[in-house]
């Protein structure tokens, strides 16, 4: 895998709260992972798990409190974000490395016509380009993702909300990228519209040669579109590896605990009985604030020892991919939920 | 004990917007509920899925007018009631559970001052009573009496939704509405929640209708299932059935449009466009533009719903004589103006 983007002992932390009640909340936490050329990685979570914070700190949206994000360019040489000083150094990553966000209705300003965004980032990032080659290189965006080129002159309004949420992978496409950071790009809208941009990930990829970063809570949609996983669970990593192989035989408790819970509509009804059995657990992911050592599942784990209160569970390589539990790493097979 | 018979609900239009023509967000749409009985409602936004639920709890304000049909509760049209009978019913026998716990419950309020309003209002007043009432209800949620103290920033997203389902359980009623209560929690507290709505529905007897865009959430959990598109009844039928076999290509397209955790990874698809506006009158049957099985009829005869095999599917695939063109379309210029306005 040739590395695109590594993350290194990644940490964001926030401060809350007044000055006597306050506390620092540990958004992210010592999370460590790499993104290769032409792969979707997916990082999944529940809300509050930290995986927006993550896009925002490789977003340059903030800095991290420590921790560093190590960018290669083409030439394959590794720079740290926090070395882009230079406006044109800046300019070049965010062109490289864009976002699509999660809300496709408030995320288009809704006095612009569709292109206005494609336009104004490739005046920005391209600014050789003439006016009528700034027009043509956003008709070939728009036609990439799948909008005709009489979507251009069209105004938000007109369009559908997968119709929108193209026209922001349009735009994060004109400054040709080579990762996108996709915030939830699917998640506000409807069923039937988001097999379709799905797809349209899976066509970047494989025709334009572009990463994603997909964040999601929809595993079922990460197994769907991405080459690998990563879980977060309360700002750290729980478990990474090769999508199908994190699916098939989850090693972390909350990754299988997370499998477990997803609706399986093929499946017959199990019994009543059988349902609550399972949804027995009623724990919930912690406020990560002023955390002491320990494992942050471990509250909610059938499977946690006393190793598991005190002493923080290192992300290890378990199998073809990596693990954050001291059990799964004790050579013990975990069948905490199933 | 509910039964709903060709309910129909415009929102009347203000000036140009869609082109002066009232948008008919629920059009003909019956349903009835037995008691006891689980009945998922399933659409995507704008299918009028929302408007259904809130014409039956007579929730609407204007502009959106009920202009057609009936909602009998217990024998009682709940369209034409009187505000005071309705007060009398609202809560005690049905009761509403909104989609946001967050904007439903009154923020400077605690929970429990929130149930005891509740309470008093429908004639408990003894201190004792609505203490210990209020005290069973979240107990009966599995959340602890001492929470009635806390107000609702203090709870979590799973528990504040819990605490609004103990509300609606305050007089027990026969029939409780839920509004997409699960659609902000992830996916472990909403399997623990939808099974503990489950639980308390048997332990207690009273029918749900559950509104919600997620078709996988509800495939375990109802007993019957509706399925809604651009404000009809597109498929109505037990649940397995409409999951085994699924006889409308929209809820085929629906069903084919999740991908799955388990099994083999296959290509998805999708369904291709998007819904109708309702504000322009669509001739013929309004799923035809994204449908993959269309007809050359489909785009001139409205479809009628048909009950095929217990099911009831709006389909011309399983008509069994389409209608010629010109019939269909002679019918489809029955006269809308004359059904507006029949109440109020």
């Amino acid at each position: 895998m040739t590395e695109l983007l590594r993350a290194d002992h990644l940490t964001r932390h926030f401060k809350i709260g007044g000055r006597l009640a306050g506390g620092t909340l540990h958004a992210v936490d010592d999370v460590s992972f790499a993104i290769g050329e032409r792969e979707i990685v997916a990082l999944a979570g529940e809300s509050g798990s930290g995986k927006s914070t993550v896009a925002r700190l490789l977003a340059r949206v903030y800095p991290p409190t420590s921790g560093t994000v190590t960018y290669f360019d083409e030439s394959g040489t590794g720079k740290p974000l926090s070395a882009l000083r230079s406006r044109r150094d800046a300019l070049r990553y965010s062109a490289q490395v864009p976002m699509v966000f999660q809300d496709p209705f408030s995320s288009l300003h809704p006095v612009f016509r569709a292109s206005h965004g494609v336009l104004r980032a490739l005046k920005l990032h391209r600014p050789e380009l003439s006016a009528a080659e700034r027009r043509a290189e956003a008709a070939r965006a728009f036609d990439v993702v799948g909008l005709g080129a009489g979507m251009l002159d069209r105004y938000p309004h007109e369009l559908s909300g997968g119709q929108r949420q193209r026209v922001g992978f349009a735009q994060a496409l004109a400054t040709r990228p080579r990762l996108i950071l996709a915030d939830e790009p699917v998640s506000m809208l409807d069923t039937s519209i988001r097999i379709g941009l799905l797809n349209l990930m899976a066509k970047l990829r494989d025709d334009e040669g572009v990463s994603i970063l997909y964040i999601t809570h929809d595993i079922a949609s990460a197994r769907y579109v991405a080459d690998r996983l990563i879980v977060m669970y309360a700002g750290q990593i729980a478990e990474t590896g090769p999508v199908e192989d994190v699916l098939a035989a989850p090693r972390h408790p909350y990754t299988q605990l997370l499998l477990s819970a997803v609706p399986d509509p093929k499946a017959p009804p199990p019994s009543l009985e059988a349902m609550a059995a399972a949804a027995g657990e009623r724990g919930e992911p912690p406020k990560v604030i002023d955390p002491r050592p320990g494992c942050r599942f471990q509250p909610r784990c059938p499977v946690a020892t006393d190793l598991c209160a005190t002493v923080t569970p290192e992300l290890l390589p378990l199998g073809s991919g990596e693990a954050a539990c001291h059990v799964a790493q004790s050579d013990v097979e975990v069948k905490a939920f199933s | 004990m509910l039964e709903v018979s060709g309910l129909t609900v415009e929102y009347a239009a203000t000036g140009n917007a869609g082109g002066g023509n009232p948008v008919r967000a629920v059009d003909d749409v019956s349903l009835d509920v037995k008691p006891g009985e689980f009945v998922g409602i399933v659409g995507e936004s704008g299918c009028g899925k929302s408007t259904l639920l809130f014409a039956i709890a007579r929730l609407l304000s204007p502009p959106a007018v009920v202009t057609a049909g009936s909602v009998t509760f217990r024998g009682e049209n709940l369209v034409s009631m009187t505000e005071r009978r309705l007060n009398a019913i609202r809560w005690q026998n049905l009761s509403v559970v909104m989609q946001s716990a967050m904007n439903a419950l009154n923020p400077v309020m605690s929970v429990g001052a929130q149930f005891a309003d509740a309470l008093r209002a429908h004639g408990t007043s003894s201190r004792k009573a609505v203490a210990a009432r209020s005290a069973e209800v979240l107990r009966l949620v599995g959340i602890d009496a001492v929470h009635l103290g806390s107000y609702p920033h203090q709870l979590s997203g799973g528990m504040r939704q819990r605490a609004m389902i103990a509300m609606a359980l305050l007089f027990t009623p026969d029939l409780v509405i839920m509004d997409e209560p699960t659609s902000a929690l992830d996916v472990v507290a909403q399997r623990s929640l939808m099974t503990q709505i489950k639980e308390l529905q048997r332990e207690l007897g009273f029918a749900v209708i559950f509104v919600t865009h997620d078709m996988s959430l509800v495939s375990h959990y109802s007993d019957r299932l509706v399925v809604m598109y651009a404000g009809q009844v597109a498929e109505a039928g037990l649940t397995r059935r409409i999951f085994d076999r699924p006889l409308h290509p929209y809820s085929r397209g629906l069903l084919e449009a999740f991908p799955s955790i388990r099994g083999a990874k296959v290509h998805l698809s999708g369904i291709p466009g998007a819904p109708p506006d309702l504000s322009v009158i669509q001739n013929g049957c309004r799923f035809s533009p994204r449908c993959p099985a269309k007809l050359p009829a489909c785009e001139t005869t409205a479809p009628a719903l048909l009950d095929r095999e217990g099911t009831s599917v709006r389909c011309l695939l399983y008509d069994p004589a389409p209608a010629p063109a010109t019939a269909a379309s002679l019918s489809l210029t029955r006269p809308r103006q004359s059904r507006r306005r029949r109440n109020d």
